[in-house]
């Protein structure tokens, strides 16, 4: 089975990074529903304009799941003008690649991160 | 690392003694069953030995009454279809079940687009037809019923001769999937009270490639695949002879075992649900608590999704399999659970284990010694849970 996914994608699986929430988050982000077998959950910290700590909570799939660590990992430290240009094909890229039925889990990370900055935007009433 | 194989629903391995009997048909008896010289007539009384063995185990008078097929897809095809199109003129209303195999439930909808008329009866929470629904929804239209004997997903076994009784006598073909009951419960045609029956190989310890279908003297069927005059004209192609003396053997072991490997799958079974049941909490069974296969669990891991749950037990060497068709190119939870009304998140998160008769309670202790971390870790990553 692990043969369907690239090493990467294993290795996020595995050992998923920033794993969590964030308490005084300053954006949330929350996408999909169970009928299509994901939910997650991304919390972004911003300071200064930048997104200084990113964490998930995810109810899905291993592409799931290491999409969520992905693009968490790739947020880090981006302005938020860099941070809204994260695609799903980022992040696709990133992780060498997903099977074509898991893709829906990359525009679901993507659908995250922009709701959650959307959030942070609409907060600081921007 | 040491590999547990608990996807016994999906195939199982062909049993040493079964690959024996096949072999002297790959290279030696090599024969076309239909030829008349010496290396067809070895094939033939091969092909009619298997026949008469699986005939007898199936409890079917008349062993012409069997048909070899290329396995459980063909017969359910070759049912479903062949029913239908003998019998159009009579009607064109067929009833299945919401939780049948998709080789019944796929042929359904082919048949729909074609003009007939299909109900898909509804299931209990524990996967049991309606059979007020069922009563109900035969019509003078109704050519035939298809119910499946066993679920794959979650072995819930089907009153089969209810069925049968409410049917007989209305001139409606009575169809029973029973590819995933061979081998693992009696099944016996005549008791059952069924005019048609699918079974395949593999899921019994035989081959790959190989099945059949009982169809019971006097059943109106139009034939599915044409061309030579094997099977009495009812299935064209030269016969898989090492296929149908696996299948064959595979028969005769189930004959001498099956009555306690079930004892001692069903106690395996067990072990697992209660070791399960006593270290991991939010567990819930999928599937009736009695009326079920005696190798099936299925069981719902609330909070977490059933494809990560198994990429972590596979890399601990464990083999299982999900409810849902996530990583069969569907996003969509198992139909079978949706029938049951299981939530599309709990659905998400059920996890099948199938046994075999390889398995052994060392097996089962370490699968039970693995789980609670997995869903544990899981867990703690859900945006569900909050334990």
């Amino acid at each position: 089975m692990e043969g369907t996914y690239s090493e990467k994608v294993m290795a996020h699986f595995r050992n998923p990074h920033n794993v969590g929430e964030i308490p005084d988050a300053s954006g949330v982000g929350k996408v999909g529903n169970p009928q299509c077998g994901d939910i997650m959950n991304l919390y972004i910290k911003v300071e200064n304009n930048v997104i200084t700590d990113a964490k998930f909570k995810t109810f899905g799939c291993g592409a799931a799941i290491a999409t969520s660590s992905m693009i968490t990992d790739l947020v880090r430290g981006k302005t938020l003008e860099e941070a809204v240009k994260i695609s799903n094909r980022t992040v696709i890229e990133a992780l060498d690649g997903l099977p074509p039925i898991k893709r829906h889990c990359s525009v679901l990370a993507e659908d995250a991160l922009k709701l959650a900055i959307e959030d942070y935007r609409k907060k600081q009433g921007v | 690392m040491k590999r547990i194989y608990l996807d016994h629903n999906a195939t199982t391995p062909v049993d040493p003694a079964v690959l024996e009997a096949m072999m002297p048909f790959f290279r030696e008896q090599f024969g076309n069953a239909s030829s008349v010289h010496e290396f067809g007539r070895v094939t033939r009384m091969a092909v009619d030995r298997a026949r008469d063995s699986i005939a007898k185990f199936l409890g079917i008078s008349s062993a012409s009454e069997l048909v070899f097929t290329s396995g459980g897809t063909e017969s359910d095809n070759f049912a479903v279809l062949g029913v239908a199109k003998a019998l159009r003129d009579k009607g064109q209303h067929i009833v299945t079940s919401a939780i049948e195999h998709s080789a019944i439930l796929n042929t359904c909808k082919f048949l729909e687009k074609e003009g007939y008329k299909v109900t898909y009866l509804k299931v209990d929470e524990h996967g049991l037809v309606d059979l007020d629904e069922l009563r109900d929804s035969l019509t003078g239209d109704t050519i035939l019923v298809s119910i499946m004997l066993a679920n794959n997903e979650i072995g819930t076994i089907q009153p089969i001769e209810e069925i049968a009784r409410m049917v007989k006598g209305k001139g409606i073909a009575f169809h029973v999937d029973a590819v995933q009951a061979i081998g693992k419960i009696p099944v016996d045609v005549k008791k059952l009270g069924v005019d048609l029956l699918s079974l395949s190989g593999h899921k019994f310890h035989g081959p790959k490639g190989v099945g059949a279908i009982y169809i019971r003297k006097g059943t109106a069927i139009t034939t599915y695949q044409h061309g030579g005059h094997q099977e009495r004209n009812r299935r064209a192609g030269t016969e898989n002879v090492p296929g149908i003396v696996g299948m064959g053997k595979a028969v005769d072991l189930a004959r001498e075992h099956m009555a306690a490997e079930s004892a001692r799958m069903t106690a395996l079974r067990d072990r697992l649900h209660r070791g399960i049941a006593n270290t991991i909490k939010y567990v819930r069974l999928n599937g009736h608590p009695e009326l079920r296969l005696p190798n099936t669990l299925n069981i719902g891991f609330k909070f977490v999704e059933g494809e990560s749950i198994l990429l972590n037990l596979d890399m601990e060497g464990i083999a299982a399999s999900t409810g849902s068709a996530c990583t069969s190119g569907s996003l969509e939870p198992s139909h079978v659970l949706t029938a049951m009304a299981v939530d599309a998140a709990d659905a998400q998160g059920s996890i099948r284990f199938s046994l075999g008769k390889d398995n052994t309670e060392e097996e089962i202790d370490y699968v039970i010694g693995i789980l609670p971390p997995i869903i544990e870790r899981l867990r703690k990553m859900s945006p569900l849970y909050n334990g």
